[in-house]
């Protein structure tokens, strides 16, 4: 059923240059599922969660996320990004910087909604201090707020624990499971195969580009996590 | 009301960031006050000439000031990747494209009403008698110069030598605003009010303005995600 499906990437390709970043790369991600995409440094990770969080369009294929375009207005209302970038201004105060964010999402009351997500990642002692004098592990807490502010039905994480301090990786981890709980489709890239196989129900491996394995997490995957680079993977 | 409330939204940040960072409006004043310097070195101001020419100088100086404040308008959306915050965001490129452009017209606007009081010391002239309408020229064309440069600057942001790119691809397309503010404005800042032969002036810089603030939003989509 075509409700059902949280993520359906069709035949995309995309070039930088002549190079093709992505090769024909075609899966569906279940609503509800957790999708660990996973892949060497430069095989197109990156490229693909980028195409889906609609920050660039592909050459060819199309995609959708939720049953909607993925650059449409409501389906971006819906989805959550974390990318390499914490994407907060340095400029602006904690409070300052989610209730921007709630804004642009269309919240209902984004003040009281920040001072909520403020709490909860345990910066609300410094909500009122600017953020280019918050130390890293709290400037990326305030990032995965910002992302999970909204209540996304999908959440785009691109190496979401890279980083992370100790608290963050907590707060994260809590969030995510939280999200499961409650039916969010995830897909997330990540170089940790262990904790990405832990929390994944699906797993995407891309190779140069190509999608070299789709499928359900094995037994075999949780036990060894090198074997699916060694049977799918580059030699 | 969408619309207006997010790009107000973009527009408040924008300020608020340059308010307390000051970087890109000290760098445009102290600019725009060093060639308004330099120029009344360079002319005999009482000379009747050159207050026939005040308005064109007047109109470089914005022009020059306006590189230094749209360069650094999409610029400072790529530290912690904050551009990619927006475009994922539920935020229509033209809400955000708008916004920027308002932020970047009251930061310019703030510049050029500083410098009109400095410009009418240095050169001798009685800008003050005709202020209102001054100031609606230099609104209008202010506009023109901005929604233009928005543009260029969200196209030429990831390029390396953005700072010079900008400049060399905004000046050709503000010819026509240029030129309709300064033949409007060299009457005005000595205190003359316009004249009749000068009225079409007007309605090239409503013109412009509505034609490229329209276009400029239909493409902030193609020019922000490609």
């Amino acid at each position: 059923m075509a409700s059902e499906v949280g993520v359906a990437v069709d035949a995309v390709w995309k070039f930088y240059g002549d190079y093709p970043a992505l090769r024909d790369v075609s899966f569906k991600v279940n609503k509800g599922a957790c999708l660990a995409l996973l892949g060497r440094n430069g095989a197109g990770k990156t490229t693909l969660l980028r195409i889906l969080a609609g920050l660039t369009r592909p050459a060819r294929g199309r995609v959708t996320l939720l049953g909607e375009d993925a650059r449409a207005v409501e389906t971006r209302r819906r989805i959550g990004v974390l990318g390499h970038g914490i994407g907060i201004y340095d400029e602006l105060s904690a409070f300052e910087n989610l209730r921007l964010f709630g804004r642009l999402y269309g919240m209902e009351n984004p003040a009281k909604t920040a001072k909520e997500w403020l709490a909860r990642t345990g910066l609300d002692r410094v909500q009122d201090g600017l953020v280019r004098e918050f130390s890293r592990g709290m400037r990326q807490r305030l990032a995965v707020a910002r992302a999970f502010l909204h209540n996304p039905a999908l959440l785009l994480l691109d190496e979401p624990f890279t980083a992370l301090d100790d608290r963050a990786i907590a707060v994260l981890q809590q969030l995510l499971a939280e999200a499961r709980t409650r039916g969010c489709t995830i897909v997330m890239s990540t170089h940790q195969l262990r904790e990405a196989l832990e929390l994944a129900s699906d797993v995407a491996l891309i190779n140069r580009g190509r999608l070299a394995f789709t499928g359900e997490r094995s037994i075999e995957m949780l036990q060894d996590p090198g074997w699916l680079y060694r049977n799918y993977g580059e030699a | 009301m969408n619309f207006l409330r997010n790009a107000m939204a973009i527009a408040y940040k924008d300020l608020r960031s340059e308010v307390r960072s000051k970087d890109t409006i000290n760098a445009s004043l102290s600019f725009s006050l060093v060639i308004l310097l330099l120029f009344s070195f360079a002319f005999d101001t009482d000379s009747e000439q050159v207050q026939e020419i005040s308005g064109g100088l007047l109109w470089i100086v914005f022009a020059f000031a306006s590189s230094l404040i749209l360069g650094r308008s999409f610029a400072r959306e790529l530290t912690n990747d904050c551009m990619d915050a927006l475009i994922a965001s539920p935020i229509n490129p033209a809400e955000l494209f708008f916004g920027k452009a308002v932020a970047n017209f009251a930061l310019l606007l703030a510049v050029e009403l500083f410098c009109l009081p400095v410009f009418g010391i240095f050169y001798n002239v009685r800008w003050a008698q005709q202020f209102p309408v001054l100031l609606v020229v230099v609104m209008l064309g202010t506009w023109g110069m901005t929604v233009i440069g928005t543009l260029f600057s969200a196209m030429t942001v990831n390029l390396r030598l953005r700072e010079i790119m900008l400049p060399t691809l905004v000046y050709p397309f503000i010819i026509p605003v240029l030129l309709g503010a300064v033949q409007l404005s060299k009457g005005l800042i000595i205190g003359e009010p316009v004249g009749s032969d000068n009225q079409i002036w007007f309605r090239v810089l409503v013109a412009f303005d509505l034609i490229f603030t329209l276009l400029a939003m239909a493409f902030a989509d193609i020019v922000l995600v490609g």
